[in-house]
């Protein structure tokens, strides 16, 4: 379903200077130092796995998520999702997958919700059946239907976040990618989440990626766990091995990944 | 008075930094002087009878309002006050142990000169470069050097005082756009900054010498390039304080009044 | 195409959320350019004629020029605007949609209070053609057309290409304004009184010269003093600013590139 092989990925970024004569200086030339990302990033997802994703601020995570997605172009490596190279056929294999950024809204803020799912369907180009199929589904599984004809302005931020799950979802997406989903939710909408993100697993077959700072989240979820750290993987296993392999039976997941963000060095 | 300093001194700094902003600036504000002098070359090119003033006075006027722009526009917005503005943070100001107008006042007068500063030099070095007739011209006399900068620096606080009546009006229309920004366009247009006022017609220019506008630019720029003689400068400096102790006064009682509001509504 | 129509419809649905603004904004937009026409009108009562050209035909390329702006700033703001979309990272949900980056920056963003600056420069128009004495012909109005159209292109193409420009930096982009606020400043004059440099620029390079002088002079009639054929030649330089559109579409498409290589 995806393979990921020895993905690449540095930045420049340029050096800053105090001082006014360098910074007059910045003006025509700028040092750059690489800073690398992702380095040799290789691992392989199948149908129907719920992943979760972690690991520090800044160690990576965003950025595996943009190539995956096909934002961003690698600077060396193969990655493969559903036969398609996410960043050569853009087009073609985002209609494929549904992508949530829990900090970012995709829904049209000033309208109801119903209509950012219409703008929303006829840009994902869905047939109408299959369309109001999945409108219904979502609607009952995140119990939306009363405020669909809300203005997302208007809506609290679980609610906005259960309007985000659908709105990614419209499309029948096979793979979903949730960058921080549950970030700021209050527990009740937290549960609502993870619930609907198991439920979308085991009925539609989704394959889900989640990134996420909540132990919690993945602990609930995940069978399996990436670790990243300093844009290395570290660790790629079930969540139930740490578990063994660092504590004692009654530690809790947070613990668990306390100890291994020691042990890497990576916090 | 120490407060009013280091925020004056903050807003410099702060300024400074936006060199290559400066830079791009610069290239507008050459392109536009040099645009406004083809038109009125191109006009007088036909223009036969004799002219309310000549074309090289009318290339310093332009020059001048090139590169003191800053300094001249009513429209120098300040986001930071307005947001302070409309979200009722302007409460906090009040917590400040200064006196809130003389504070504005400081950070505006500051942000223009800071942006002045950095363009006024560039544009006017190059203006002075110029072939015939984009030249700039030197004033006919030193005295009429020293003249337009005192003019300039009392027209520079009738300016500020002006937009501050403009900042303190959103307090009550709670909106910094539309009525406010046509006002402010009428406003330079009424201080020359659309068609040198000598070129309007009679009528339209007694108009304009009622009103305080023509003081902040129009003013100081005929006295550089000799248009109002020396003795006639002399005698309207008066007529300056006189309009920056009206706005000043003005400022300051519609800044009580509009406090008092915010005080008694709660923010 | 119908997509577009409906981004127009859901972006016009939030405008309307704040009605009193967008009135007020509107009225606002309404009333900018009436300084320039003043300004325009007072130095025409005072000298007569630039150039050999009168007043009205001057109004008709300011009403010309003022509504290309309007529209463009009216339909392709998402552009203009389109530094907000890199800084807050909007952007990165347009590329996780199947459709085209620039329909999408088009549909992100419609400044619909422009329509305030478009009525005004329709009566400027309106007034421009009632004041001059040209015979109209079925092609003079669709020349006419086309110089709006074509207008509304190359200001689109100028934003494009700053919004591509931001890919790599958002300083000093302001110098962008020298070709929007600028151009419009400038082409509010027949290109040709300036001098041969900036004519040539803002012919060759960028063609708003197309849109204002060469196709005025088909329509007042002066083209055909040559040879039959100026004329009509002159009349399809307005084509010029869909060729426009070309290399811009192009530096665009440059710039989604660099960034999808840098995700800067």
């Amino acid at each position: 379903m995806i393979t990921v092989n020895g993905i690449n990925k540095s930045f420049k970024v340029a050096k800053r200077t105090a001082g006014v004569g360098s910074a007059f200086k910045a003006l025509f030339r700028r040092e750059y130092t690489d800073v690398a990302a992702l380095s040799d990033i290789s691992f392989s997802i199948g149908q129907g796995e719920i992943v979760g994703y972690i690991g520090p601020n800044g160690a990576g995570k965003s950025t595996t998520i943009k190539v995956m997605s096909g934002i961003l172009v690698p600077d060396s490596g193969t990655c493969s999702i559903m036969g398609y190279t996410p960043w050569q056929d853009r087009v073609k294999y985002v209609k494929h997958i549904g992508v949530v950024f829990g900090q970012r809204s995709q829904l049209w803020w000033d309208v109801p919700v119903i209509d950012s799912f219409e703008l929303l369907r006829d840009i994902y180009d869905v047939p109408e059946s299959e369309y109001r199929g999945n409108l219904t589904l979502l609607t009952e599984t995140l119990d939306l239907s009363g405020i669909l004809h809300t203005p997302v302005r208007q809506l609290s931020l679980g609610q906005r976040m259960r309007c985000e799950l659908a709105a990614s979802l419209l499309h029948s997406p096979s793979i979903l990618f949730l960058d921080e989903p549950t970030i700021g939710l209050d527990a009740v909408s937290k549960l609502a989440v993870r619930d609907f993100i198991k439920v979308m697993n085991k009925e539609k077959g989704v394959t889900v990626i989640l990134t996420t700072h909540d132990m919690n989240d993945i602990e609930a979820l995940a069978q399996r766990i990436l670790l990243i750290g300093k844009g290395r993987l570290l660790y790629d296993g079930g969540v139930e091995d740490l578990r063994g392999r660092y504590a004692a039976d009654n530690a809790s997941i947070e613990d668990v990944i306390v100890q291994m963000y020691k042990e890497y060095q990576i916090t | 008075m120490k407060a009013y300093v280091s925020v004056f001194k903050l807003r410099m700094a702060n300024g400074m930094q936006y060199r290559i902003a400066a830079l791009a600036g610069v290239a507008t504000q050459l392109f536009f002087g040099l645009i406004f002098i083809m038109i009125l070359v191109a006009f007088y090119r036909h223009g036969g009878a004799e002219m309310p003033i000549t074309l090289p006075q009318l290339a310093a006027y332009i020059w001048l309002q090139q590169a003191c722009l800053s300094l001249i526009m009513l429209w120098f917005r300040d986001n930071e006050l307005f947001q302070l503005i409309t979200t009722g943070n302007i409460a906090y100001e009040l917590c400040r142990p200064t006196n809130t107008y003389g504070f504005w006042f400081a950070k505006l007068l500051a942000m223009r000169l800071s942006s002045a500063i950095m363009r006024c030099i560039p544009v006017l070095f190059i203006a002075f470069l110029l072939p015939e007739p984009y030249r700039m011209s030197l004033p006919p006399s030193p005295v009429h050097l020293i003249l337009f900068v005192v003019a300039l620096i009392l027209g520079l606080i009738i300016l500020v005082a002006i937009s501050m009546l403009i900042y303190i009006s959103t307090f009550i229309t709670m909106s910094p756009t539309g009525s406010l920004l046509v006002f402010a366009l009428s406003g330079e247009f009424l201080a020359g900054l659309t068609v040198p006022i000598p070129l309007f017609p009679g009528w339209l220019q007694n108009i304009i010498y009622a009103l305080p506008f023509h003081w902040t630019a129009d003013f100081p720029f005929r006295v550089y390039s000799g248009h109002i003689s020396a003795h006639d400068a002399w005698l309207s400096f008066p007529q300056q304080l006189a309009w920056i102790v009206i706005l000043v006064g003005l400022g300051m009682i519609a800044m009580r009044a509009a406090l008092k509001r915010v005080v008694v509504q709660g923010g | 195409m119908k997509l577009f129509g409906e981004y127009c419809l859901i972006l016009f649905k939030s405008q309307l959320q704040y009605r009193a603004s967008f009135l007020l904004l509107s009225a606002g937009q309404f009333l900018i350019p009436l300084t320039s026409l003043a300004g325009l009108y007072f130095l025409f009562e005072r000298f007569g004629s630039i150039e050999g050209w009168n007043f009205y035909e001057v109004a008709l390329i300011f009403a010309v020029i003022h509504m290309t702006f309007a529209l463009s700033e009216c339909l392709s703001r998402g552009f203009d605007m389109f530094s907000t979309l890199i800084v807050n990272g909007e952007f990165d949900r347009l590329l996780v949609r199947p459709r085209s980056t620039v329909l999408q920056v088009l549909g992100s963003k419609f400044e619909f209070t422009r329509i305030g600056r478009l009525l005004q420069s329709a009566i400027v128009l309106g007034w421009a053609i009632s004041g001059l004495s040209v015979d109209w012909t079925a092609w003079k109005v669709v020349v006419l057309a086309l110089m709006i159209a074509s207008g509304t292109f190359i200001f689109t193409g100028i934003f494009m290409i700053m919004a591509a420009l931001s890919f790599w930096t958002i300083q000093g982009l302001e110098v962008a304004n020298v070709f929007t606020d600028g151009g419009r400043e400038m082409s509010q004059y027949p290109i040709s009184i300036y001098q041969k440099w900036i004519t040539r620029f803002f012919t060759f390079v960028i063609p708003f010269g197309c849109v204002n002088y060469l196709p005025l002079m088909y329509i007042l009639g002066r083209a055909e003093d040559g040879s039959g054929g100026v004329g009509f030649l002159y009349s399809l330089a307005p084509l010029a600013g869909f060729v426009f559109i070309v290399p811009c579409l192009l530096v665009w498409r440059v710039g989604v590139r660099h960034y999808r290589s840098t995700g800067s």
